[in-house]
């Protein structure tokens, strides 16, 4: 499913639109952790990954990973610095009101099921 | 409860990252035996850990005391350095300064303060650089359950 | 769902709590940060996590939830596998992942919690606005 869609059927929030063709950006599942080694282990290409964590170092992760993008939960905004590093790395910063378990549950549902319940 | 206190005191060590949240499950389990109520329970076992995990994590040990009444139960939690650099900025949700290598325990969400702050009816902190930090959390009991 | 059923969607093995497979499980949260679960509004909510150290039990301990997921494959710690047969809290291990856990957990009618804002002072851009 490409990530405008997600954006708009989950009603997400993005931090930094001027990354070039974000829309067009394939999103195959879902993967959520605020552990970062058990994301450099675990997120695999193209998955979008879910976490609270809002600090600089999650860019560098979900770049290495070539994840699709990063949702933080909570209604948590990320900080300036990441922010800007994202946009620099073409890394997606999305936000959402919703908690990690509720986001996935409705993701997972979308991708699995092409509807949220 | 009538006129009877109790009075709980844990030394927290630095680096006891294992046993995060031990004083606190045994201060829930004390303050259950005595009969306080489970909602105040609870916000004292929040508090707690909040505070035992900023004291493993980030000082170089300390105290933790917890004192109850029949009109409340007050927790003090203090340490001896190194004090924290910017008190208005730890206060801020999810502001962290745990080092990454903390977080496969656990640590990081940089919600402490906020939800110690959040669960206690009277919430001070002190800190200053070189010196260490006092937390002092005050929740109230219930009228009602001062005729038990 | 019952943590029986639970265990059996997950694929999962318990490894404390066997007494208490017929307990009812209302809601369910997934966090891998022990002040993210300390921030928890609701009881009876059991934890997905990957955290794999005792703390998690205690933390179980004091907010009284019915039951741990440890989602990834990960292993508990001794330490964690001792302390949760001495609390006699439900633990079970799968090899899903948390969005997997999550998403199956959902699907079969395990809700949500209510997420409590904290404000921080004067900083309004920790929390997004609430349109």
């Amino acid at each position: 499913m490409k990530l405008s869609e997600v954006v708009k059927v989950m009603g997400l929030k993005i931090f930094n639109p001027e990354v070039e063709g974000w829309e067009m950006i394939e999103v195959s599942w879902g993967y959520a952790s605020d552990l970062l080694s058990d994301v450099i282990a675990g997120l695999s290409k193209d998955e979008l990954w879910v976490t609270i964590q809002r600090h600089l170092n999650v860019v560098a992760v979900a770049k290495l990973k070539d994840g699709a993008g990063i949702v933080i939960t909570k209604g948590i905004i990320p900080d300036d610095a990441t922010i800007k590093k994202a946009t620099e790395e073409g890394v997606v910063l999305l936000g959402t009101e919703m908690n990690t378990f509720e986001f996935c549950g409705k993701l997972y549902n979308l991708l699995k099921y092409g509807e949220i319940r | 409860m009538g006129n009877e206190k109790v009075r709980l005191v844990y030394r927290i060590k630095a680096m006891d990252l294992a046993n995060a949240g031990a004083a606190s499950s045994h201060v829930k389990s004390e303050l259950q035996k005595y009969g306080i109520e489970e909602e105040v329970v609870k916000r004292v076992g929040i508090i707690c850990f909040e505070a035992e995990m900023n004291m493993i994590l980030y000082s170089v040990g300390g105290k933790l005391k917890v004192e109850a009444n029949s009109n409340s139960v007050e927790i003090f939690a203090e340490d001896n350095g190194p004090g924290i650099e910017d008190l208005e900025k730890a206060m801020q949700p999810g502001y962290s300064t745990a080092p990454p290598w903390a977080q496969d325990y656990g640590f990081g969400a940089g919600m402490g303060f906020p939800n110690m702050k959040q669960n206690s009816d009277v919430f001070e902190v002190e800190s200053a650089p070189g010196v260490g930090t006092k937390i002092h959390a005050i929740i109230y009991r219930r009228k009602e359950n001062e005729a038990k | 769902m019952k943590i029986r059923e639970i265990v059996e969607k997950i694929d999962g093995k318990i490894i404390s709590g066997q007494d208490k497979l017929d307990v009812e499980v209302e809601r369910g949260f997934a966090a891998d940060l022990l002040s993210d679960v300390l921030a928890l509004t609701e009881e009876k909510a059991c934890l997905i996590t990957g955290i794999t150290g005792p703390q998690v039990i205690r933390v179980a301990e004091v907010l009284d939830i019915p039951l741990i997921i440890i989602a990834r494959g990960k292993q508990p710690s001794k330490a964690l596998v001792e302390a949760a047969k001495l609390s006699g809290i439900p633990v079970v291990l799968t090899q899903k992942t948390v969005f997997e856990t999550c998403g199956i957990l959902y699907t079969n009618g395990v809700k949500p919690c209510k997420i409590k804002i904290l404000q921080g002072g004067e900083d309004t851009n920790t929390c997004l606005n609430v349109d």
